[in-house]
């Protein structure tokens, strides 16, 4: 299974560190980033394998949008099924 | 692999444009809780709803977590009471209404539904017992929603049950007048009632269910609106696939959630309602869309040419993302909840005539519209009639929801606050009706009816 973590925000230096850290920590492993913006502000996608997490998925989404409001960004995390139901036929 | 655009979309519909599934809401059937004693099936009742739906909250909230998606509203419908009832007095039913909320409340549901009786052909003892307990019952509790059905295209309208509800709604007007009338807000009557309904006031489980079964009704004005905002000056063709690809994709994702909750509660999976349901939110209006097609203000000639398109395109859209489609099925006209609608009435442009002619053409009807307070039980039970004629001719739901707040006139409104928002008080035509209604009996069943 996989997730998509979105980052959206102001640019600062080290968001993807914060962020691969986590990823790290919890057992999630990186497939692909990419950035992109939308309107006026920063956003920034990793796709992520949740197979190995050693935490519960929910929990992980929790930590790491806490990790966002630590350092002023949106942080979610959200199962890939959410974006193949609803662009994929 | 997953494409950064879809990313992007799906995540700006959600937090920009208000995307969100209103409501996972599990029917059960109480059936198997009648007992021959009131306090027997009050206690059956509870442990039933409690036990079903004990998971009910903590599930719908995980899923919203993983996915990402909010799910607004997590509710419990029931069949009808006045089938699962068997009692001998009103009495017996408020104490039935008190249980539901109790159950409500110990699993965590804001409103469960299905203080219901079906009287579209005749009223037996037991519903009259039960109509004439509503409005003792939904004053008394805060989280039960009740409804009626008073005709369907198969069996006519009976105009008994029309005039008991018009006079239902007065005394739980006057009931709950300190609190703004607000008991009017949890009773809806309807003709060609649906039996799995997700949504509230409306919500009950019918008795061709299952056990247990989970429907999901989805939402998405705000999605839409910006759909139609960005087409841009193409014509009614475009615009009609504009909105049937952007129904197609929030349906997609009620039909996912549907298909988790099912999954993870083991429960079978019912239906998606494919309903355009507005919150006071702005920019989740369904008003909005229709003055996005080119109104300048919803109520203006075109308003019910535009409405028919979108609740057309939007059944065209949702029907195949979904495997199962039910309950309503199409753009709901609540006033009060519809900030477009607010100010529409407010401008004087949106008229309750011109809403009844609304209703004609998309999934349901004269919905949260507060009224005079001094309106008479006999006109609001002609304005029901009017609705379930609407219903019964044409072959579909139609329902109505009006609130007479007590004490209140043109020029005043009332404020609910949350989901339910608030109302301008909107003129009724007060010319009598009352002998019309006192015929009473039933008005016959049209004759396109007859298909066998």
């Amino acid at each position: 299974m996989k997730a998509v973590i979105t980052v959206t925000g102001k640019d600062t230096t080290g968001i993807i560190a914060k962020v691969s850290a986590k990823c790290a920590e919890r057992g999630a492993n990186i497939i692909d980033i990419t950035q992109s913006v939308l309107k006026d502000y920063f956003a920034m996608m990793m796709l992520v394998e949740i197979d190995g997490l050693n935490v519960k998925f929910g929990d992980f989404v929790d930590e790491l949008k806490t990790v966002g409001e630590e350092n002023g960004l949106f942080i979610q995390a959200m199962h890939e099924d959410i974006f193949n139901s609803m662009h994929r036929i | 692999m997953l494409n950064t655009k879809d990313i992007l979309e799906t995540i700006n519909m959600i937090r920009e444009e208000h995307l969100d599934v209103r409501t996972i809401t599990m029917g059960i059937s109480l059936l198997d809780c009648q007992t021959g004693d009131n306090k027997e099936t009050c206690r059956k009742i509870y442990d039933k709803i409690t036990k079903r739906a004990e998971k009910l909250v903590e599930t719908g909230c995980n899923i919203e977590k993983e996915y990402g998606i909010p799910i607004i509203n997590k509710r419990v419908s029931v069949t009808p009471v006045s089938l699962v009832g068997g009692s001998r007095s009103a009495d017996d039913y408020v104490e039935i209404a008190k249980t539901l909320d109790k159950a409500a409340e110990t699993v965590g549901v804001n409103f469960l539904g299905g203080f219901s009786a079906l009287v579209h052909k005749g009223i037996t003892a037991n519903d009259k017992c039960m109509l004439e307990s509503i409005p003792e019952a939904l004053s008394q509790t805060s989280k039960v929603c009740s409804s009626v059905n008073v005709g369907t295209t198969r069996s006519g309208i009976n105009m008994d049950a029309v005039k008991i509800c018009g006079e239902n709604i007065k005394k739980l007007a006057y009931l709950t007048k300190d609190d703004q009338s607000i008991g009017c807000a949890k009773f809806v009557v309807f003709a060609n009632v649906p039996e799995d309904n997700p949504f509230m006031a409306g919500a009950f489980h019918g008795v061709g269910e299952p056990e247990t079964v989970i429907n999901v009704g989805v939402s998405g004005p705000g999605v839409v609106r910006s759909a139609v905002e960005r087409a841009g000056e193409c014509d009614f063709s475009a615009l009609a696939d504009v909105i049937k690809k952007t129904a197609f994709k929030v349906t997609r994702m009620g039909q996912l959630v549907a298909g988790v909750a099912s999954e993870r509660l083991g429960v079978p999976f019912g239906i998606v309602d494919l309903s355009l349901a507005p919150t006071p939110a702005v920019g989740d209006s369904v008003a909005h869309i229709l003055e996005a097609m080119g109104l300048e203000s919803c109520g203006a000639p075109g308003t019910t040419a535009a409405l028919a398109m979108l609740n057309d395109a939007v059944k065209k859209g949702g029907s195949m993302a979904s495997s199962h489609v039910g309950g309503l099925s199409g753009a709901f006209i609540p006033v009060s909840e519809d900030q477009g609608m607010i100010d529409a009435v407010t401008r004087g442009s949106l008229t309750i005539e011109k809403l009844e002619a609304m209703t004609c053409v998309c999934s349901v009807g004269l919905d949260m519209i507060a009224i005079p307070g001094d309106t008479s039980a006999e006109t609001i039970s002609g304005i029901i009639a009017d609705e379930a004629a609407i219903g019964m001719i044409n072959n579909k739901t139609t329902a109505v929801r009006l609130i007479p707040a007590y004490g209140k006139n043109i020029g005043d409104s009332i404020e609910f606050g949350g989901l339910l928002g608030y109302a301008p008080i909107i003129p009724v035509n007060n010319y009598s009706c009352k002998k019309f209604i006192e015929r009473g009996g039933r008005i016959p069943a049209p004759i396109h009816s007859y298909k066998n």
